[in-house]
C-alpha cells in the first residue's frame, strides 16, 4: 500500500505550501524578490515531491497507494483518510505541475501585494491538493470550500475592471451548489448510521432508489456548477475575462477538474442507479455543452472569453466520456482533464503575455503577430492544434477516446459531440488567423518583443508534454487502467436489479391519480 | 531492408525537426540540401523495398504500442503489401523532385527555412497515411496532411486570401474527417478492432454482400475521402488552395494529399466491394465530379485554377474507377496523374516565375520562344491527360473508361464527355499560354527567361515519367504491346497490385474486340477536344468572345463557379454565426445569466425589504412583538 513505509509523503505534498505561505507571512513585505522566490521554490519542490507518486505507482492494482488514515474528530467519525489510485494520481501531478507554472507567470504580472498574492496561491495549492487526495467525506467538504476563499481574493483583487462582480459571482454560484452537497453528505451520514464519513465505510451503505434521486441530484449540482456544465457556465466566462493570468491558469488547468473527479469518486460508486438513470440527461447535457460552447466561443471578440468558453465545450467531452460508462469512456475522459488542463492552461498563459505587452484581449487589436513574434507564434500554434485536438498530440488522444467510448454506448451522442470537433476547427482556427495572420496593420504592434527567457522556460515543458501525450501516451492509460476496471465494476455489482425507482415512482403518481379518481366516485 | 521501413516517414521528419529548430539560423543552401536529402534517401529505400519485396504477404512492422485501453489497441506500426509499397514510391518520388524545384522557385523567399520544414513535414505525415496498418495511425497521416496543407495554403498569411483559404481547407476537410472518425468508431464496435487487414478479413467471413452495417461503415470512410480528395459536395476548399506556393499545389493538392482518398478506398477495396450501395455512391459521385469539375475548368482564366479544376474533375475519375470496382486502375490513374498533373503545376510555376507572379491566361501568349523547356514539357503533359497515345494518360483513363463500360454504360458516356472537355480545357491553356503572339505587358517581357536549371530539370524527369508512365499498366486489348508477356504480367502494375485489390478476369476474345472500338473511340473525341481548342485559341481567336456573349448568362454562371461557395456561405456560414450570436447575447447573457443575477436580485430585494424592520426605533419593535403575540394567541384560540 505504501511504498515508503510510513513516510507520509502525500500529507507532505498536500501541506508543503501551506508551510512555504507560513514562512512567507514573516517575510517583509517589501522584500518582493524572496517571496517570489520562495513561493516558486515551495512550488518546485511539491512538483518534485509528486513525481515518485507518478514513477512508483504500481500500475497493476486498484488499491489505494500512499494511503494515510488517522482518527481525526473520533466522537463523529471524521478521520484525516487520504490516498491516491488511478484516478486521482494524474490531477495530483497536474496540480502541483500548474502550481508551478502559474506562479512562474505571475513574475512580472503581479507587482502589487506580491506578498498576500503568493500566500494565497499557496494555500489555494494546499485546498486543491487536499481535494484530489482526501477519501473522508468530511475532510473533502473542507478542502473543496477552502479552495474557495483564495480564489475569490485572487479575482477579487488582482482581477479586472469588473473583478468585484466575477468574484462574488463565482463565491456565491459555487457554494450555492456547495451547500447541497454539504446537506447530501451529512443525510448520507445519516443514513449510514452516524458512525463515519469515510468514503469506503459508506460505499457499502444500502440506499432505496429515493435516496440515491435526491442524494444524487444535491451532489451533481455542486459538481456540474463547478465543471461548469450547461446551463451552469455563466461564471465561467466572468471568472476567466476578470481573473489575473494565473488565477485562469489554475481555473482552467484544476478547479474546473474537480467537478468531474467528484462525478467518479463519488457520484458513481456512491449512487450507481441514480447514475445510471441520468446517463441520457446527463449525456445530453454534456453535447449542449460541446457544441453550445464551441457556437458561442466563435463570435467572441475577446481572447479570454474565447478560451473560457472553448472550456465549456472541452469539459462537456470529460463528462461524456464518464456517463459513456466504459472503460474507454472513463479513461479518455480522465486523460482529457490533463490535456484540457495543460493546453487551456497553456493558452491562458499566451494569451497573459500578449496582454502583459499590449494591454489588451481584444482580437480586433491584433493581426499580423507572427511577424513579430515568431517564437509566440510558434508555440500558440502548437498549443492551438493540441486544443483542437489534431493527431499526434496530446488532445486528440483523450477525445478519441471519449468519441468511441459514448459511440459504443450510443452512437447518436458521439457523432452529435463529434460536431464539436469540426465547430473546434472553426473557432480556434479563424481565431488564430486574425491574431497571428493578415498584416501588420496596426502601429502599436510592431514594436512587440517576442518571448523572454522567463516565458519561453514556462512554456517548454508544456510543450513537451503536448507531444508526448500525443506520441506516447501509455504510461498515462496504464496507470488509470486497474481504477477505472474496478470503479466499473463496483458500479455494476452494486447496481440493484429490481425494478428502476423512476418506474416505481411512475408506478407511484399513476396510483396515486387512480385513487383520486376512485376518492371523487 | 524491410525492418528499415520506418525510415521512410522518419527521414523526413528527421529533417522536418532540424529544419524546424534550426533553420532560420542555418544557410539556405544547408536547408535546402538537409530537406532534399532526407526525402531523396526515403525514395531510395522506398525503391529498395521495392525491389526486395517478396511474393508472399509481409507480417506488419511494429514499432510501438500506441494506445491500449481495454480491447482498443492502435500500434504504431507499418503495413508492407504492394499497394503500400507503390504509394510510398510516388509519395517519395514525386516529392523528392518537387523538393529539388522548391529550391529554385522559392530562393529569394523570407520563409524559405518554414516552407521546406512545412514540406517536410508532410512528406512525413503522407508516408504515415499509407504505410499504416491501422486506421487510428492512417488517421494520424490524414489529418497530418491536412495541417500541411493549412500551413502551407497560408504560406504567405500577410494576404488575407491566403489565410482564409487555408483555414477554408482546413475546415472543409475537417467536415470530412468527422466521417472518417465516425467510420472508425463504427469498425472498431462492429469488428473489437481497427487493424486495416484483420478487419477486411472478418469482414469477408462474418458478413453477407449488401449487410447495412457495412454500407455505414463505407459511406462515413467515404465522407472523409470526399473531403479529403475534394469531390461534390466539399470540393470547394480546393480552388482556393492555390493561394499557397504552386510546388505546393504540385506536390499536397494534385499529386499526394488530394489522392488520399482514392487511396483509401482501394486498400478497404474488401469493405467496399461487399456493399455495392457504397460502390455505386462513390461511382455516382466521382463521375459526377469529373464532368462538374470539368465544365468549370473551360472558362477559368487563372492558369492554376483552370489546374485545380481539372484535378477535381482528375480525382473524380479515380472514384469513377473504385466505383466500378476497379480499384487497381484507380491506382494506376492515380500515380500517372501524380506524374503529369506535377508536371502541368510545376510548369505553370515555371510560366509564373518568369512572369513575376502573372497568374492570368489573358496576359500570356506566345511563351514558347522564350521558354523552350517548359513549353515542351507542358504539352507533352498536356497530350498525357488529354489522353493521347503513347503517353500515360492514355493507358490509365482507358483502363477506367473501359471498366465503366463493362459496368454502366451512363458512366462511360459521362466519362467520354469528360475526356473530350478535359483535352479541350487543357489545349486552352497551352494555347493561351504559349501559342500565338504574347499579350505579356512589356515591361515584364524585357525579364522573361527560362527558369534555371534546378526547376527545369525536375520538369524533364516527370516529362520522361509521363511518357513511359503508361506502359506500367497497358491492357491486354491493347494491339502489340498487350500480347507481350513482360507488358502484361511483369511490369504490370494492375497485376502487381492484385494481391490487394484482387484480380479481374472475365475477358474473351470478343471484349478485347470491343475495348479496341472503345479506345478508338476515346482517342479520337480527345483529339476533337485539341481540335476545338485549336479553332477556338489559335484560328479564331473571336470565336468564344463570341460565343461567351451569345450565352452570357450560362457564362458567367460557369465562370462563378456555379456560385457554389455562394451557395454554402448563405445556407451554412452566415446562418451559424447569427445563430452563435444569438447564443451569446440572447440566451447566455440575457436568459441565463438574467435567471443567475435575477436570483441575486431576488434575495436583494428581500433583504431590502427585511431590512425595513430593523428600524432601530424600540417602539417599532414593540408594535412587533405586540402584533406576534396577538397572532400567536389568536391562532391557538
Amino acid at each position: 500500500m505504501n511504498p515508503y513505509g510510513g513516510f507520509p509523503l502525500l500529507s507532505i505534498i498536500v501541506f508543503l505550501p501551506l508551510v512555504g505561505a507560513l514562512i512567507i507571512l514573516f517575510i517583509n513585505k517589501k522584500r518582493v524578490e524572496p517571496i517570489r522566490v520562495i513561493a516558486l521554490l515551495t512550488s518546485l519542490v511539491v512538483f518534485a515531491l509528486s513525481l515518485p507518486l507518478f514513477f512508483n505507482f504500481d500500475s497493476s492494482t486498484h488499491e489505494l497507494q500512499w494511503v494515510e488514515k488517522k482518527p481525526w474528530i473520533p466522537q463523529y467519525g471524521i478521520s484525516y483518510f487520504v490516498g491516491v489510485d488511478g484516478i486521482n494520481l494524474l490531477l495530483v501531478l497536474l496540480t502541483t505541475f500548474t502550481s508551478v507554472l502559474a506562479i512562474l507567470s505571475s513574475w512580472k504580472a503581479i507587482t502589487e501585494r506580491v506578498k498576500e498574492y503568493m500566500i494565497l496561491m499557496l494555500l489555494l495549492e494546499t485546498g486543491m491538493l487536499g481535494i484530489f487526495v482526501s477519501l473522508d467525506l468530511f475532510l473533502f467538504y473542507i478542502f473543496w470550500e477552502t479552495m474557495l476563499i483564495p480564489m475569490y481574493f485572487l479575482i477579487g483583487i488582482w482581477g479586472g475592471p469588473r473583478k468585484v462582480y466575477a468574484a462574488v459571482k463565482f463565491f456565491l454560484y459555487t457554494m450555492a451548489g456547495s451547500v447541497l452537497m454539504l446537506v447530501g453528505i451529512l443525510w448520507l451520514y445519516h443514513i449510514g448510521g452516524g458512525t463515519t464519513f469515510n468514503l469506503f465505510e459508506l460505499l457499502k451503505v444500502p440506499l432505496t432508489g429515493h435516496q440515491q434521486l435526491w442524494l444524487f441530484l444535491g451532489f451533481f449540482l455542486a459538481f456540474a456548477i463547478k465543471i461548469p456544465m450547461f446551463p451552469f457556465h455563466t461564471w465561467l466566462p466572468d471568472a476567466h475575462v476578470e481573473a489575473p493570468t494565473a488565477g485562469s491558469v489554475i481555473l482552467a488547468g484544476v478547479l474546473l477538474k474537480m467537478g468531474v473527479y467528484g462525478f467518479l469518486r463519488f457520484c458513481l460508486p456512491l449512487f450507481p442507479d441514480a447514475s445510471v438513470e441520468f446517463m441520457p440527461i446527463i449525456s445530453v447535457l454534456a453535447i449542449i455543452g460541446i457544441i453550445y460552447g464551441a457556437l458561442v466561443s466563435m463570435v467572441q471578440p475577446d481572447l479570454k472569453r474565447l478560451v473560457a468558453f472553448s472550456s465549456v465545450s472541452h469539459l462537456g467531452f470529460c463528462v461524456l466520456g464518464i456517463f459513456a460508462f466504459n472503460l474507454l469512456g472513463i479513461q479518455g475522459s480522465i486523460l482529457q482533464m490533463v490535456n484540457h488542463g495543460l493546453s487551456t492552461g497553456a493558452l491562458f498563459l499566451l494569451v497573459g503575455m500578449i496582454y502583459e505587452r499590449r494591454h489588451t484581449r481584444m482580437i480586433a487589436d491584433f493581426g499580423g503577430l507572427s511577424k513579430v513574434l515568431p517564437l509566440f507564434a510558434a508555440f500558440f500554434g502548437i498549443v492551438t492544434l493540441s486544443s483542437i485536438g489534431l493527431p499526434g498530440l496530446n488532445g486528440f488522444v483523450g477525445e478519441f477516446l471519449i468519441l468511441v467510448g459514448s459511440f459504443l454506448y450510443r452512437p447518436l451522442y458521439a457523432i452529435l459531440a463529434a460536431t464539436g470537433i469540426v465547430l473546434a476547427a472553426v473557432y480556434m482556427l479563424w481565431m488564430f488567423q486574425r491574431v497571428m495572420y493578415g498584416e501588420l496593420d496596426k502601429p502599436e504592434n510592431r514594436a512587440l518583443k517576442d518571448l523572454s527567457l522567463r516565458e519561453i522556460t514556462v512554456m517548454v515543458p508544456i510543450i513537451a508534454l503536448i507531444f508526448f501525450i500525443g506520441v506516447f501516451p501509455r504510461p498515462f492509460l496504464r496507470r488509470m487502467e486497474a481504477s477505472v476496471q474496478h470503479l466499473i465494476l463496483q458500479v455494476e455489482s452494486k447496481k440493484s436489479q429490481e425494478p428502476l425507482y423512476v418506474e416505481k415512482m411512475r408506478e407511484r403518481i399513476k396510483e396515486f391519480f387512480l385513487n383520486n379518481e376512485a376518492s371523487t366516485d | 531492408m524491410l525492418d528499415y521501413i520506418w525510415l521512410v516517414p522518419f527521414l523526413p521528419l528527421f529533417g522536418f525537426v532540424i529544419n524546424g529548430l534550426f533553420g532560420s539560423r542555418l544557410p539556405r543552401r544547408v536547408v535546402g540540401i538537409i530537406a532534399c536529402s532526407t526525402v531523396g534517401l526515403a525514395f531510395v529505400i522506398s525503391l529498395t523495398a521495392f525491389f526486395v519485396l517478396p511474393d508472399q504477404p509481409v507480417p506488419d512492422k511494429v514499432l510501438y504500442s500506441w494506445i491500449k485501453v481495454g480491447d482498443f489497441k492502435a500500434d504504431f506500426a507499418f503495413q508492407i503489401d504492394p499497394l503500400s509499397i507503390i504509394m510510398i514510391l510516388i509519395v517519395s518520388g514525386v516529392s523528392f523532385v518537387i523538393h529539388i524545384y522548391s529550391i529554385g522557385y522559392m530562393h529569394g523567399d523570407p520563409g524559405y527555412s518554414r516552407y521546406f520544414t512545412y514540406l517536410n513535414l508532410f512528406v512525413c505525415a503522407m508516408l504515415l497515411l499509407v504505410l499504416a496498418n491501422n486506421f487510428l495511425m492512417m488517421y494520424i497521416g490524414w489529418e497530418g496532411v491536412g495541417l500541411c496543407s493549412y500551413l502551407l495554403i497560408g504560406f504567405w498569411y500577410e494576404r488575407k486570401s491566403a489565410a482564409d483559404a487555408g483555414k477554408k481547407a482546413f475546415i472543409v476537410t475537417r467536415i470530412g474527417d468527422f466521417g472518417f472518425a465516425l467510420g472508425i468508431m463504427y469498425i472498431f464496435k462492429t469488428f473489437g478492432t481497427i487493424d486495416i487487414s484483420e478487419v477486411m478479413h472478418l469482414a469477408q467471413g462474418r458478413f453477407e454482400v449488401g449487410a447495412p452495417i457495412l454500407t455505414a461503415i463505407t459511406l462515413l470512410l467515404f465522407l472523409g475521402a470526399v473531403g479529403k480528395s475534394a469531390q461534390i459536395p466539399l470540393y470547394v476548399w480546393l480552388p482556393d488552395a492555390m493561394e499557397g506556393p504552386t510546388p505546393v499545389s504540385a506536390l499536397i493538392h494534385a499529386a499526394t494529399m488530394v489522392t488520399a482518398g482514392v487511396y483509401m478506398i482501394a486498400r478497404c477495396n474488401m469493405i467496399y466491394s461487399l456493399s455495392p450501395t457504397s460502390l455505386m455512391v462513390v461511382a455516382v459521385i466521382g463521375c459526377a465530379t469529373a464532368i462538374y469539375a470539368a465544365s468549370i475548368g473551360l472558362v477559368q482564366n487563372d492558369i492554376k485554377r483552370v489546374l485545380a479544376y481539372s484535378t477535381i474533375s482528375q480525382l473524380g475519375y479515380m472514384f469513377m474507377a473504385c466505383g466500378v470496382g476497379a480499384f487497381a486502375a484507380g491506382i494506376f490513374h492515380l500515380m500517372t496523374h501524380a506524374f503529369f498533373k506535377a508536371l502541368l503545376f510545376m510548369g505553370a510555376g515555371s510560366v509564373i516565375h518568369a512572369l513575376a507572379g502573372e497568374m492570368d491566361i489573358r496576359h500570356m501568349g506566345g511563351l514558347r520562344r522564350y521558354m523552350p523547356t517548359t513549353y515542351m514539357t507542358f504539352l507533352i503533359a498536356a497530350l498525357t491527360i488529354g489522353g493521347i497515345f503513347p503517353f500515360a494518360g492514355f493507358f490509365s483513363k482507358d483502363e477506367i473508361l473501359w471498366r465503366a463500360f463493362e459496368q454502366n454504360y451512363i458512366l462511360w458516356a459521362i466519362g467520354i464527355i469528360t475526356a473530350a472537355m478535359t483535352s479541350f480545357y487543357i489545349f486552352r491553356l497551352v494555347f493561351r499560354t504559349f501559342a500565338g503572339e504574347t499579350r505579356v505587358e512589356k515591361e515584364k517581357l524585357v525579364h522573361v527567361h527560362e527558369s534555371p536549371r534546378v526547376m527545369t530539370i525536375p520538369l524533364v524527369i516527370l516529362g520522361i515519367m509521363s511518357v513511359i508512365g503508361g506502359l506500367a499498366g497497358v491492357a491486354k486489348a491493347f494491339p502489340l504491346l498487350g500480347t507481350s508477356r513482360f507488358f502484361s504480367e511483369k511490369l504490370n502494375i494492375l497485376r502487381f497490385l492484385e494481391p490487394v485489390t484482387g484480380g479481374h478476369h472475365a475477358e474473351g476474345s470478343e471484349a478485347v474486340g470491343l475495348e479496341r472500338w472503345l479506345m478508338l473511340a476515346s482517342l479520337l473525341i480527345a483529339l476533337v477536344g485539341i481540335y476545338i481548342a485549336y479553332q477556338f485559341y489559335v484560328r479564331n481567336p473571336q470565336l468564344p468572345k463570341r460565343l461567351a456573349r451569345s450565352l452570357r448568362r450560362t457564362y458567367k454562371f460557369v465562370l462563378n463557379k456555379y456560385k457554389v461557395d455562394e451557395l454554402y456561405d448563405f445556407l451554412f456560414v452566415n446562418p451559424a454565426k447569427k445563430f452563435s450570436v444569438f447564443l451569446w447575447r440572447i440566451w447566455d447573457d440575457s436568459i441565463i445569466d438574467g435567471i443567475v443575477n435575477g436570483t441575486a436580485g431576488f434575495f436583494k430585494v428581500c433583504g431590502r425589504i427585511g431590512r425595513r424592520v430593523q428600524t432601530g426605533y424600540v417602539q417599532t419593535y414593540i408594535l412587533l412583538i405586540i402584533i406576534g403575540a396577538v397572532i400567536i394567541i389568536w391562532y391557538c384560540l
